[in-house]
């Protein structure tokens, strides 16, 4: 790791001030993708302002019929809270699904969805429930927010502070694991909202990131069952191929998960 | 703790410090002032080193040193060797090229050091490596063994033509092709042995100190051979000669043979720690461990089995490419020649073997000796081709097996192995037992019912430990003998210290050694302690490696023991006034039979040491030594029945349950010898499912972190049903054969089997990844479709 300056902030204010203070500063959640990189000497910041320990970016409220989470909560805090159980099964399930336990009591979902890595699982949450991510300067929708592998419409200076999921109707994530580093090779996110629209959003395959099957959610809406999707596939050209799997392999995945994930949610 | 001898399930005494985190490794120790080490290496598969400008990196804070190849040639450093000269069948040496600790002109593969730098802290040294600027000119590159060996392929060492090391065989070749014209079947396979990385759980080190003074070297490092160190690094690195020169394996977190091998980095830590004058550290990091430490397998075979129209085995033809890397590492020319090519008769009566094997030089990480060497490629091949012949003939494997083992003992195969001792219908029944397999048809039929593809495979496994007799070594090439050496110390008080030249690693030497002390002299095994990995201490030793601490390491400690024995009952003989025959020991005591006279261990120890009253002539003291040199490899085997699940829409095998019946004669510490078969069945589900390292065609490790290269995890293994059938091993006295590679060795092909089985295809390759097993499985939904 190169040498860092470590800084504390107390409140969203105060981290955009230090970050504006900062030559090449880097906000820093729980850590699991940002100090890893660093130790790898592949990021270098200058200095990391922790946001973990900002009271406004903690906890886990209902809001509306659905819920807002602070975007310093870990996962273990989303997967073991019974709110979001009780309202969001399918995103109570992913996040207990995230890394293993020392991953899952340090990464946030502020940091997973801001470093919107391409085989993360949030990403699928939010753009299938139709999330707002909340940052220090705006609103924004899942969809506007997530804009490529490793992009966001994030700028270098704004701060993730919740995220605002409205309820659904049902919900429920299905993950086909890369063997190795257990990140998503398919995970697929279905959620019927209570106007009985349904969505699906897939991340682990998709070249730019996380996106929507538009054909699976037609399906959906007059025959909400596994049947109604197991014909379809999304176009391998538009998908990740690697090591651990090709796109026609990841195709086939994202089929196969779509279906697990309407079983699931019934 | 308890008197707990031989057959007791005592705790691991050493567990206390490795649970409570107070292991003392290499990276724990420290030196007055001592430096850190960091390596500048090779970004390029291969390339020539046209300049080196270490200027920027010297200006650095804190930094004493940058050291490069020329400099170490320069003091004289030698090159790199391999222990273990093979022949070709031409009757020429090996090819082997040259091997600098730092290489000055043409690096060859990514990853190999060119230069070091010594600093003050270890991010100092990291951050001055980065500055450092070496010049590279690209060469092109080659991965792919057999591609290496194609005319125009290009070439790695001058000494090496056509990059191939060595044209080797083994066995009757006519004898061999006449048994094939005879066939009334031939099973063919081409069969690939993956490469793995062997992933110790800490990754190697270096400190080494530099005493000006006593012209003295002393260096910590993770080994599990520190005398072999020691003797390499002193007589063919020119180091320092031996008794200026102590190494030291303190607590080593796993080797699974990457460790024996002396690599660049610890041998450029000793000699810059003089060069620099300060004493220097170095602690790999997990990516230069991928790219670093010694590889294992990677075998690319064709296999031909002839068998006659009864089904019996007329023949056996193998020939195996196997990639060495882009270097010989130490023990690398015996992996697969002498480790491999002599286990191809397995369990079975085989008349007739021959086998060739060649070994090429690809832009990759040196490939050596990993847990099991050999055997595993051998054992997989061997029995990937019984499975697949009994199903071509139409035979149960079982059956299929049964009726060509062998039965008679001992038997001389034809690929030099003389096995001793064996009972492999003893092991399969109990295996076949064990996994129901008569019921499996019902549990295949119900697990359709879920949609699941259920699949069962076997593998008769059979390996050689307890290596070797030295002579029978020496004749095959081998640069060292292969006794062991011990030494027990009585204490005047009745304490005992057994000094060991095996290696602790992870194997519970500190509790199944003392056992043996506990069951002769009735003490507790809390009166003994165990020493072991200093050259200091222990006089010298082979170490640890190819499952031998029990069959050698041991019986060169019985020999001491029945030493110190026959001395301590003179000397109760002469104190009691009785004849020395009549001393019987028991309960920590010696006894006059048929009296009531009897004296502790302690008086009789302290009697030594007094001398006041010694038997007429006798030397005082209690300490007695032995070498024990093998009489012959061992032979453990058994058998493992692997039953898969495969989800036939994602292509994931769950291995549902595993069997072992495991012969390896007498057992000392059944639990330890447990643990030893779990660690081994699952590092060998984790190559038949998981573990590949993988390069691209530029020569880049693809897999050169846990992110991509996958080890097994707990959830990826079933709860293991284990047993074990004794034969006594006749060539030791102990009766032991060795149970550390036998899980590594016989369980890939079970799971290569069952996977083939539940699919019905037998076309696939380890690892099974679900891409590959997902892509049989829509090949034959397609077939069946037709
Ligand atoms: C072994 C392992 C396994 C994992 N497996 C999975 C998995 O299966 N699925 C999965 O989805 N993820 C997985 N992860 C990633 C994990 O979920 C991380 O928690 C996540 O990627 C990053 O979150 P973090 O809080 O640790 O952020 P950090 O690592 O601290 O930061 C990541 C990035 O986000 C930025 N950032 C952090 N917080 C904010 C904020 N509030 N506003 C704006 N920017 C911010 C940082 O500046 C940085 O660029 C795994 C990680 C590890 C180490």
């Amino acid at each position: 790791m190169y040498e860092t300056n470590y800084h504390r902030a107390g409140s969203v204010a105060e981290a955009a001030e230090k970050m504006a203070g900062a030559d090449d500063g880097k906000f820093l959640g729980g850590g699991q993708t940002l100090l890893p990189t660093m130790k790898q000497r592949l990021a270098a910041p200058s200095d990391l302002i922790d946001v973990t320990k900002i009271a406004e970016m903690k906890g886990i409220c209902a809001d509306g019929d659905g819920v807002s989470i602070g975007a310093a909560t870990t996962h273990a805090e989303v997967a073991g809270s019974d709110l979001v159980k009780q309202t969001l099964p399918g995103l109570a399930s992913l996040a207990g699904g995230i890394g293993d336990p020392a991953v899952r009591h340090m990464g946030t979902i502020g940091g997973s969805i801001a470093n919107n890595d391409p085989a993360a699982d949030y990403p699928a949450a939010l753009v299938a429930l139709g999330a707002t991510v909340i940052t220090s300067k705006r609103e924004l929708a899942a969809e506007d927010f997530f804009t490529g592998m490793f992009e966001t419409a994030l700028e270098d200076d704004e701060v993730v502070v919740s995220v605002k999921f409205p309820g659904a109707a049902a919900s429920a994530y299905a993950k086909y694991p890369n063997p190795a580093s257990r990140y998503a090779m398919a995970g697929v996110f279905v959620a019927k909202g209570k106007d009985g629209g349904v969505k699906v959003a897939v991340t682990g395959a998709g070249q730019d990131g996380v996106f929507r099957m538009s054909a699976m959610e037609t399906a959906l809406a007059g025959n909400f069952s596994p049947d109604a999707v197991a014909g379809i596939a999304p176009n391998a050209d538009d998908l990740l191929s690697d090591l651990h799997g090709s796109a026609a392999y990841r195709a086939n995945l994202v089929t196969v998960m779509a279906k697990r994930a309407i079983a699931a949610a019934g | 703790m308890a008197v707990e001898g031989i057959g007791a399930r005592a705790l691991r005494k050493e567990d206390k410090r490795f649970i409570t985190g107070k292991g003392r490794y290499t990276d724990d120790m420290t030196m007055p002032g001592m430096g850190f080490a960091a390596f500048v290496r090779s970004p390029h598969a291969h390339a020539k080193v046209t300049g080196i400008d270490a200027s920027a990196a010297l200006a650095m804070p804190g930094v004493d040193a940058v050291l490069t190849g020329d400099q170490l040639i320069g003091d004289g450093i030698g090159n790199l060797i391999c222990g273990w000269m093979i022949h070709s069948k031409d009757g020429s040496p090996m090819k082997m090229g040259g091997w600098r600790a730092l290489e000055p002109e043409i690096v060859r593969h990514v990853g190999q050091a060119v230069a070091v730098v010594v600093a003050d802290t270890q991010a100092q040294a990291r951050d001055a490596a980065d500055a450092v600027v070496v010049d590279y000119e690209e060469l092109p590159a080659v991965i792919d063994p057999l591609a290496a060996l194609e005319p125009g392929a290009p070439q790695l060492h001058p000494e090496a033509e056509g990059n191939l090391i060595y044209d080797w065989e083994i066995g009757d070749e006519a004898a061999t092709n006449a048994a094939f014209e005879k066939a009334a079947h031939v099973t063919r396979m081409e069969i690939h042995n993956n490469r793995l990385v062997p992933n110790a759980m800490e990754p190697r080190a270096a400190l080494a100190g530099y005493d000006a003074a006593e012209e003295h070297y002393t260096l910590y490092t993770t080994s599990q051979n520190p005398h072999v160190a020691r003797l390499v690094l002193s007589a063919f690195y020119n180091v320092a000669p031996e008794h200026k020169l102590r190494v030291i394996a303190p607590d080593v977190g796993g080797g699974f043979g990457s460790k024996i091998y002396i690599y660049p980095e610890e041998m450029v830590c000793l000699w810059a720690s003089k060069r620099v004058g300060r004493p220097v550290k170095w602690v790999s990091d997990r990516t230069e461990a991928f790219l670093t430490d010694a590889h294992g397998r990677d075998h690319r075979s064709e296999a031909e089995l002839a068998l006659d129209a009864d089904n019996r085995i007329l023949g056996f033809r193998v020939k195996t490419v196997a990639n060495l890397g882009a270097y010989m590492s130490l023990f690398s020319s015996s992996v697969p020649t002498y480790l491999y090519a002599t286990l191809l008769s397995g369990q079975y009566d085989i008349p007739a073997i021959h086998a060739n094997v060649k070994t090429v030089y690809t832009n990759t990480t040196p490939v050596d000796a990993y847990r099991g060497a050999g055997r595993p490629e051998a054992t997989y091949l061997l029995e990937r081709v019984m499975e697949t012949a009994a199903r071509e003939v139409g035979l149960s494997p079982a059956e299929f097996r049964r009726k060509n083992f062998i039965r008679t003992f001992p038997h001389q195969t034809p690929v030099i192995m003389c096995y001793d001792a064996g009972n492999y219908d003893a092991t399969l029944d109990a295996a076949l037992k064990a996994a129901d397999y008569d019921g499996f048809a019902a549990r295949k039929a119900e697990a359709a019912s879920r949609g699941k593809l259920r699949g069962i495979g076997l593998s008769c496994y059979i390996e050689a430990c307890g290596i070797a007799p030295s002579a029978a070594v020496g004749s095959l090439g081998a640069g060292v003998g292969l006794w062991e050496s011990a030494e027990v110390r009585v204490n005047p008080v009745g304490t005992i210290e057994v000094l060991t030249g095996s290696h602790s690693h992870g194997q519970g030497h500190e509790t199944t050694f003392a056992q043996l002390i506990s069951e002769r002299f009735g003490l507790d095994t809390d009166a003994v302690s165990i020493v072991h990995g200093d050259t200091d201490k222990v006089q010298f030793g082979m170490g640890t490696y190819g499952s031998r601490s029990g069959a050698v390491g041991m019986s060169a400690i019985v020999k001491a023991l029945d030493k110190v024995e026959a001395k301590a009952k003179k000397i109760a003989a002469h104190l009691m006034e009785a004849a020395e025959g009549d001393i019987q020991i028991e309960g920590g005591e010696l006894k006059v039979a048929g009296t009531d006279k009897k004296l502790s261990f302690t008086e009789v120890a302290l009697a030594a040491y007094t001398a006041h009253n010694l038997p007429e002539g006798m030397e005082p003291g209690l300490k007695e030594g032995a070498f024990y040199d093998p009489t012959n490899f061992t032979f453990p085997a058994g058998t493992y029945v692997c039953e898969v699940e495969v989800d036939p829409d994602t292509g994931k095998t769950e291995v549902v349950s595993f069997v072992a019946a495991d012969d390896f004669g007498n057992i000392i510490n059944p639990m330890i010898v447990e643990g030893q078969v779990h660690g081994g069945i699952t590092q060998g589900i984790g190559q038949a499912l998981l573990e590949n390292a993988s390069y691209d065609e530029n020569g880049q490790l693809l897999t050169a972190s846990y992110m991509d290269y996958c080890m097994p995890r707990a959830d990826d293994v079933p709860s293991y049903q284990l047993s074990t059938h004794v034969t006594e091993c006749p060539g030791n006295p102990l009766g032991m054969k060795g149970c550390g590679e036998a899980g590594a060795i016989g369980s890939p092909p079970a799971v290569i089997n069952a996977i083939t089985d539940a699919i019905g295809n037998n076309g696939l390759s380890m690892p099974a990844s679900p891409e590959k097993v997902w892509a049989l499985c829509q090949a034959g939904m397609r077939q069946a479709a037709e």
